[in-house]
């Protein structure tokens, strides 16, 4: 079932080839070029293009990898110079290779579903479980999107946490720390679900039977160490360049499409109450017009990146976020304290990520997978969790839309979407035995079609003077959205 | 209720289906003529433009030598009617003359939705009314047969219509509702003329029905019913022909049945086009005589099972009739397309659901066949840039299909949650096992063809060498389909008619 699964998933992928990609397309294709034309000195200083290094340094070998089978489809992309180059062969390598790297994910849902086996904490049993499990995994919507479509390779990366997670389920702690550190070492926004880690691994594997056990601690951060070592090892010389490339922090609260957190309802409320005050208040409150900022045409909502100052409500530095996430995380931490098992281990994992969405800086919309695929796991446990995913999900699948915004992809996203929507519904249904949505949950998920229907139709055919406020299709997707997300953190929370 | 099965089997379809849509369509970027794409687009033009008694006709504004129609009127229907939305959408796809090999992304887009929503309306309500309220392994099967999907969306035709009305008409009949049967196959008829191929297994069957009636009159009355609803379907489609005139009318008439063009184009894989590599026809008979063999041996080839149907109507016999006339029909009649296949394939599925599931039918002989009906179109396929797309779709359905009863099983009871039965599985017998072997080396033979085909070019004494080959391999290969599946026809004896599944 593994391969069949695997293979017939990059079959539909492989109808998709002749998508739109975004420029994570030639970002990628510039990585490609730069490790395979340059020197290891020069990754990280390489700026030719925009789109320079800032993943960490196993990302960079992985790409130094990919080019080196590149090179048979067509050695022009492996050109630096050759910015925006996207020949036949170039698209097919490339989506090819997020295909085929994704077998790592498919290994990842694998594990993880044979050693769920293992915990005497959950609830259903059976092979339906196993099927929801791998099937749902496999066959995100969410994930089939910004992959396939978009363009990155969060499957390859999430199967790194998959196996992860499979190998703590199993009591392996090294190996889920070794998967783990390889994770961040390729994609350093997973250092969001560290603290998840950091307390797991703690009370479970260094306090040995309530006994502090030096000897753990001292493997454990030797094999943290070594991993970082290796991975940093051949940069040691450009160690303050490498980290200025990945902590940018010239970027804005929000990215450029509103990921649906709680700063875009932070800045909608500012709007609201800056378009009210101006209303009573006269001149008294100066509304930037889109040209002040910058100079650029561009508003808060228009779709471009960049810093936002608010003017009714306080301004938020990225300190300011790191403290409310952290705050938020401290909970489930705690809880993870008390009863260190495998179950409340995925439970913290998840509501980390949920917590730095929520509140991070710069979130990008497409992180919400970084809450839904471990909550896939979950969603077999109890019903309670199994509602929350589905709300979650479906709700973060569709707040991913208008990253695919040409009108070819409109269908794409709306087919996909549903499928798994219903493949969701019905496969936990059937783990659980039950109708697992409220009526009023059902009217919720129903209405995104609305707001569907408005973003993506109704709104061209609007008057122009309505026309020109851009932004309402961007903003009703994470207003909505964020309800969503929103409502559904603070249920789990109310269950402790 | 919603009925959440069918809602994900059309979801996952419609994402099949979408994604061939992607991929080039016939004739993309290929001018003056183009392909099948710009002749439904000029049907358009046409109908929308032009009065009705000019659709066939060769005149001034309609040149029928560049893609005249040449289906029956249901098809010219049709084209008037998304010509309308294709006016409201966007004018210039349909400007008279003007937009003659008109090719954008959003006139794509337009054309591909098109086709999408034909199936919306008519080919997935036809699967639901044939298979009833529990997902079998005929609606999964029909839903994703890959033949079907690279043909509608990916070369682009609206075979998805006229199969439709052909899956409705024969759960109609099977249903004893031969009113609605025999109407919904008069469209189907109607809208493409090779929905003959069909059309002798429905006259036998209905007859045979009739003939079976207690009473003399109860006979009378169900045949003159039935004549009454197919010469009424035909009027009322035919009729604004018959109001412009009798020469109108057999223009059309002339258009839908060309009898002077040759007897194939292309390399098919027929009957005729195989002997043609050893023994010249064209060169040693006259059009009329190679007409006069391919009528013989059509109808004398198709006579065991229709006579089968008449003495012994039941759906059974009707839908494996359904299947071995039109595998008649494709391999021994005049003029074929390798698109026609499609009109074997689909009965071919239908049978799933007259047949045990455990047969040898399903569980060798059908996806063997299957698979070779998209091997016979790959010439076709390769030509239209859609090599890529067709390997997606026909390694998907074979995942699909070795699968099936894990799929169709999750729509029941909790009995199945057992992954094995606990009765003892009987060895399979020589004759099974030697059928699993042929099966398994003729598809590794399609596969080398395909990749010979694809990669290797042919010696320059041969240009159509690979083409020929295919076509020779596929149609050896339909010559013993044909004999297994009529002894599967005649091994069935004497049944009863079973009653059909609810709606």
């Amino acid at each position: 079932m593994l391969i069949a699964g695997f293979l017939a998933l990059a079959c539909v992928k492989l109808l998709y080839l002749p998508s739109y990609k975004s420029t994570d397309f030639e970002v990628h294709r510039n990585w490609l070029a730069i490790t395979s034309s340059l020197g290891v000195q020069s990754w990280y200083h390489e700026a030719t293009s925009q789109w320079t290094l800032d993943y960490p340094p196993f990302f960079a070998w992985f790409e130094f990898a990919l080019s080196k089978v590149a090179v048979h489809f067509d050695p022009e992309m492996l050109v630096i110079k050759n910015l925006g180059y996207s020949s036949d062969k170039t698209i097919l390598f490339q989506r090819l290779s997020v295909i085929v790297t994704d077998f790592v994910f498919a290994v990842g849902a694998w594990t993880c579903m044979k050693n769920m086996h293992n915990l005497k904490s959950v609830q259903a049993r059976g092979p339906s479980r196993d099927a929801a499990i791998y099937t749902l995994l496999l066959t995100n919507a969410g994930l089939f999107m910004v992959d396939h479509i978009h363009f990155q390779y969060n499957g390859f990366l999430f199967g790194f946490l998959l196996l992860s997670i499979g190998a703590m389920m199993q009591e392996q702690y090294l190996l889920g720390s070794l998967w783990f550190c390889v994770l961040l070492n390729l994609k350093h926004i997973y250092m969001y679900i560290a603290p998840a880690y950091f307390i797991f691994l703690l009370r479970a594997y260094c306090f040995n039977n309530s006994a502090f056990s030096i000897t753990r601690l001292v493997k454990l951060g030797s094999l943290v160490i070594l991993t970082f070592v290796v991975s940093f090892g051949p940069f040691v010389n450009q160690i303050p360049q490498v980290i200025s490339r990945l902590f940018p922090f010239k970027r804005g609260l929000c990215h450029a499409y509103w990921a649906p957190n709680f700063w875009a309802v932070y800045n909608l409320v500012d709007k609201a109450l800056t378009i009210i005050g101006k209303k009573f208040g006269g001149d008294m409150i100066k509304i930037p017009t889109a040209t002040d900022l910058n100079g650029t045409q561009a508003s808060m909502t228009g779709g471009l990146v960049q810093d936002i100052e608010h003017i009714v409500l306080p301004s938020v530095p990225p300190l300011a976020t790191f403290i409310i996430t952290f705050l938020f995380m401290v909970p489930c931490l705690i809880k993870l304290w008390r009863r260190p098992n495998s179950v409340n281990f995925m439970r913290s994992l998840t509501l980390c990520g949920w917590s730095s969405f929520l509140f991070g800086w710069h979130v990008h919309e497409k992180a919400v997978l970084i809450m839904i695929l471990p909550m896939t796991l979950l969603a077999v446990i109890s019903r309670k969790e199994a509602k929350y995913f589905l709300l979650l999900a479906i709700t973060g699948h569709f707040s991913l839309f208008p990253l695919l915004y040409p009108h070819q992809e409109l269908y794409t996203k709306m087919f996909l979407h549903i499928a798994w929507a219903f493949l969701a519904v019905k496969m936990l249904k059937k783990v659980h035995k039950c109708d697992l949505l409220t009526l009023a949950e059902k009217i919720y998920l129903l209405a995104s079609v609305i707001i569907f229907i408005y973003s993506e139709f109704i709104h061209f055919y609007l008057p122009p003077n309505l026309a020109k406020y851009e932004f309402l299709p961007l903003l009703a997707y994470s207003a909505y959205s964020a309800l969503g997300v929103i409502s559904t953190y603070v249920s789990p929370d109310r269950k402790r | 209720m919603l009925n959440v099965d069918y809602a994900l089997l059309f979801s996952v379809s419609l994402i099949l289906r979408y994604g061939v849509s992607l991929w080039p369509y016939s004739g993309e970027g290929k001018p003056p003529m183009h392909g099948d794409y710009e002749a439904q687009r000029h049907w358009q033009e046409i109908t929308i433009n032009l009065p009705l008694d000019q659709w066939y006709n060769h005149t001034q504004d309609n040149d029928l030598l560049y893609w005249g129609l040449d289906y029956p009127p249901l098809t010219a229907y049709h084209s008037y009617l998304v010509g309308q939305v294709a006016h409201r959408v966007n004018s210039s796809f349909t400007e008279l003359h003007q937009s003659r090999g008109i090719e954008s992304p959003d006139h794509k887009l337009f054309m591909r939705l098109s086709v999408i929503v034909a199936d919306l309306l008519i080919l997935f309500p036809a699967i639901r009314f044939f298979c009833g309220s529990s997902l079998s392994a005929t609606a999964l099967l029909l839903a994703i047969y890959p033949g079907l999907i690279l043909i509608d969306h990916g070369h682009f035709q609206y075979n998805g219509i006229s199969l439709g009305l052909f899956v409705i008409s024969v759960a109609a009949v099977i249903r004893n509702c031969d009113v609605l049967g025999s109407i919904a196959f008069c469209l189907a008829l109607n809208y493409k003329q090779m929905e003959l191929y069909h059309a002798l297994p429905f006259f036998f069957y209905l007859l045979g029905k009739c003939l079976h009636q207690p009473s003399f009159l109860r006979k009378i009355s169900k045949l003159f019913v039935i004549g009454v609803s197919v010469i009424g379907t035909f009027v009322a489609v035919w009729l604004p022909f018959f109001l412009a005139g009798p020469y109108t009318t057999l223009q059309v008439v002339r258009r839908i049945f060309p009898v002077d063009r040759g007897l194939y184009e292309d390399k098919v894989a027929n009957f005729w086009c195989t002997i043609d590599i050893i023994f010249k026809l064209k060169q040693n008979l006259d059009t009329s005589q190679i007409g006069l063999l391919c009528i013989a041996a059509t109808l004398l080839l198709s006579l065991p099972s229709n006579l089968h149907v008449l003495r012994y109507p039941t759906p059974r016999n009707f839908v494996m009739s359904l299947l071995n006339t039109s595998l008649v029909f494709f391999l021994f009649s005049f003029h074929v397309h390798e698109k026609t296949i499609l009109l074997v394939a689909i009965p071919a599925i239908l049978a799933t659901s007259v047949l045990d599931k455990k047969s040898a039918f399903q569980r060798y002989w059908l996806p063997w066949f299957l698979i070779l009906t998209v091997f016979s179109m790959v010439p076709l396929l390769v030509k239209d840039g859609l090599l890529l797309p067709t390997i997606a779709s026909t390694v998907f359905f074979c995942i699909m299909y070795g699968n099936l009863d894990q799929m169709v099983s999750t729509s029941s009871s909790p009995l199945n949650e057992r992954m094995s039965s606990p009765l003892p599985v009987e060895p399979n017998s020589f004759w099974i096992q030697l059928l699993g072997f042929s099966q398994v080396v003729s598809l590794c033979g399609a596969c080398l063809l395909t990749l010979l085909h694809e990669v290797y070019p042919p010696p320059a004494r041969y240009p159509y060498l690979w083409p020929t080959l295919i076509c020779a391999y596929s149609s050896l290969h339909f010559l013993l389909f044909l004999l297994a599946f009529h002894v599967i026809q005649f091994s069935s004896g004497v049944t009863v008619s079973y009653s059909k599944k609810k709606l």
